[in-house]
C-alpha cells in the first residue's frame, strides 16, 4: 500500500498555495504510507538555467559539499531546505556540474530540470512536508507520495518521486514483476538507475520512450505492453501531468476536477481537504486508460 | 434525530454508539455530518434504524449491515455494503470498486455509477445501479440479482454461479461462462421485485437483457482447463 497525491492547477491564482494544498493531502495519506514521503514541485524556472536538487546526510554535510563545488565552478548560489538544496546554473554549465556532483560521494543528485524540484526523506509524511517547508512552495503542478515499502529498502533514495530525466518524475502505488528484465534493457539504452526499486524502472522506461520522441501520453500507452504488474502511476513533466492504472485497476485512484484544478488522490479523503472539493467532478480513472493534461510551456 | 459530527468525534465513537443500540431502540433516526471520505462509517449495524450520511464516505461504508437503512448523500469508497446481510444501503452518488462484495442479503442502490468489480462474489444481495458498472463486475457471483440501468464494463459475470444479471445498456464483454439467456417468468418476477423494492417501478423489465451462468465451469473438466 502507498498513497499518491497529485495537483495540476488550471487557475494561476492558486499557484502560491500549491504547496499548502499538497501538504494537506500528504498528511491525510500518512496511514497509506508512513515510512517515507516525497514530492516534486514544478515551480518558477528560467529557460536558460538548469536546477539541480541535491541531498546529503545532513545540512552541514550538504553545505560543505556545495562550498567545495563553488570553489571549483565559481559563482554558484543555492537555496537550502533541510538536507536538500537547489542549485541553479546556466544550461551550458550543467554537464560539468553533473559530473562534479556524481564524483562527490557525500552528495546525491535527486533531480534536474528547468522547473522541477524534488524533496524526499524517510519519516512520517507530515514530518517530511514540514521539514522541507512544503507549504511555502508555489508552482503549477506537484506530485507527492507516501510510501509503504514492499519491493526495496526504506531509504531516502527508495522514496518517491523517482526522476530519470530532466523535469520528469513518477510516483507509483503497486509492484512491478518484470522490473529486473526491463532495467537491464534500459541500461543498455543508456538510462541510469540509482536504486533496485521497481518504480524507478517505470520512470526510466517513460524517460526512454520520451527520448525516442513520444509524448508523455504515448509513452504511457506503450508501457501497458511492456511493464507487468500492479500499478497506479502519476507522472509529471515540465508541462504535463498524467495518470495510468494497470488493466485490472488493482490499486485505488480517484480524481477531482474543477475549473481551478485537476487533483489525484489514492482515496477521496485526500481530495476532501482541497478547496471546492465538495462540488468537484469526482471520478475514478478507468483501467488501462491514459489520462493526460498539458499546459502551455 | 441523533446528530453525529465526524469532524468532532472519531468514526470509532460513532460505530460504538450505533452498536450499543438495542433492537427496540427509540433512536431510530441518525444523521452523520462531515464524513470527508472516512473509512468504515456505520459498519456492523444490527438494528432497524435509519442513517443519513451527509457527504462522501470512504471504504467499507455500511459493511456487514443487518436491518439498518443507510443513505449516503455523496459518493462511497471501496467495498460499500460489503457482506451486507439485510436492510438497505443507498448511495446518491457514485460507488468505487467492489460495491456490495460478498453481500448475503439486503438491497444496495447506487444512483450514480459503480466502478470495477461491482457485486463480486455476491451471495444473495440485490444490487441496483442506475448508472454504469465497471469491468469484472459480478465475478464469481453466486446468488442474488444485479440490475444495471446503464452499461456494463469488460468481463461481466466471469465464472458466474447462479446470480441473475440484468443490464439495460451495452455490455462491453461477457466473462467466461456468462451468457445471455431468455428471461423466464421467474427471472422477470425477480427483476420486478427488486425494482419495486428499490422504488423504481416505472422502469419496464422488458428493457433489460438477462445474463446468467452457462454452467459449464461448475465442475472441473479438462477441456475447460484453458478457460480458468
Amino acid at each position: 500500500m502507498c498513497g499518491i497525491a497529485g495537483l495540476f492547477l488550471k487557475n494561476p491564482a492558486l499557484e502560491p498555495g500549491l504547496g499548502t494544498m499538497l501538504a494537506a493531502m500528504l498528511g491525510v495519506l500518512s496511514d497509506r504510507g508512513p515510512d517515507s514521503a516525497g514530492f516534486a514541485v514544478y515551480g518558477a524556472g528560467k529557460g536558460d538555467r538548469l536546477k539541480f536538487t541535491l541531498s546529503a546526510a545532513d545540512a552541514p554535510t550538504l553545505e560543505a559539499a556545495l562550498t567545495r563545488l563553488n570553489d571549483t565552478v565559481g559563482g554558484l548560489s543555492w537555496s537550502l531546505r533541510a538536507n536538500h538544496a537547489v542549485v541553479a546554473v546556466p544550461v551550458a554549465t550543467g554537464d560539468r556540474l553533473s559530473a562534479l556532483i556524481a564524483a562527490d560521494p557525500t552528495l546525491t543528485l535527486v533531480s534536474a530540470g528547468t522547473r522541477m524540484e524534488i524533496y524526499k526523506e524517510v519519516g512520517l509524511p507530515a514530518d517530511v512536508a514540514r521539514k522541507f517547508a512544503l507549504s511555502t512552495m508555489s508552482g503549477t503542478h506537484a506530485i507527492g507520495h507516501t510510501r509503504m515499502a514492499t519491493e526495496s529498502a526504506v531509504t531516502t533514495r527508495g522514496a518517491h518521486p523517482f526522476s530519470t530525466g530532466p523535469d520528469q518524475c513518477l510516483v507509483h502505488n503497486g509492484s512491478l514483476s518484470n522490473h529486473n528484465a526491463v532495467r537491464r534493457e534500459l541500461r543498455r539504452e543508456g538510462i541510469a538507475f540509482a536504486t533496485d526499486n521497481d518504480s524507478e524502472v517505470a520512470a526510466g522506461y517513460l524517460t526512454w520512450r520520451m527520448r525516442q520522441g513520444r509524448t508523455l501520453g504515448q509513452a504511457l500507452e506503450a508501457s501497458l505492453a511492456d511493464l507487468d504488474g500492479f500499478y497506479t502511476f502519476v507522472v509529471g513533466t515540465e508541462t504535463g501531468f498524467a495518470v495510468l492504472r494497470d488493466p485490472i485497476a488493482c490499486k485505488p485512484a480517484v480524481m477531482a476536477e474543477t475549473d481551478d484544478y485537476v487533483a489525484f488522490g489514492s482515496e477521496y479523503r485526500a481530495l476532501a481537504v482541497l478547496p471546492g472539493a465538495a462540488n468537484a467532478r469526482v471520478f475514478e480513472p478507468e483501467p488501462a486508460t491514459v489520462y493526460a493534461w498539458e499546459r502551455a510551456a | 434525530m441523533r446528530e453525529f459530527d465526524l469532524a468532532a468525534e472519531p468514526v470509532r465513537a460513532l460505530n460504538a454508539a450505533l452498536h450499543a443500540l438495542p433492537p427496540d431502540t427509540n433512536e431510530t433516526h441518525w444523521r452523520v455530518a462531515n464524513p470527508q471520505g472516512k473509512h468504515a462509517i456505520a459498519v456492523g449495524l444490527d438494528a432497524p434504524i435509519e442513517i443519513q450520511i451527509d457527504g462522501h464516505a470512504g471504504y467499507y461504508c455500511g459493511g456487514m449491515n443487518k436491518s439498518a437503512t443507510i443513505t449516503v448523500a455523496g459518493n462511497a469508497g471501496v467495498g460499500v455494503a460489503e457482506n451486507m446481510m439485510s436492510g438497505s444501503v443507498r448511495i446518491k452518488g457514485d460507488a468505487s470498486q467492489s460495491a456490495g462484495a460478498t453481500g448475503q442479503g439486503g438491497l444496495l442502490v447506487i444512483e450514480g455509477n459503480a466502478s470495477a468489480r461491482c457485486g463480486i462474489s455476491m451471495k444473495g444481495i440485490d444490487i441496483v445501479v442506475k448508472g454504469n458498472i465497471g469491468p469484472m463486475s459480478a465475478f464469481m457471483a453466486q446468488a442474488g440479482n444485479l440490475v444495471v440501468f446503464g452499461d456494463a464494463g469488460e468481463a461481466l459475470g466471469d465464472s458466474l454461479y447462479e446470480a441473475r444479471l440484468f443490464v439495460r445498456g451495452k455490455v462491453a464483454s461477457l466473462g467466461a461462462d456468462c451468457i445471455e439467456k431468455p428471461m423466464a417468468a421467474e427471472d422477470r418476477a425477480a427483476l420486478n421485485a427488486v425494482l419495486t423494492r428499490a422504488g423504481l417501478e416505472d422502469v419496464a423489465p422488458d428493457e433489460f437483457k438477462f445474463y446468467g451462468s452457462a454452467r459449464t465451469l461448475y465442475h472441473f473438466h479438462v477441456d475447460n482447463a484453458g478457460r480458468y
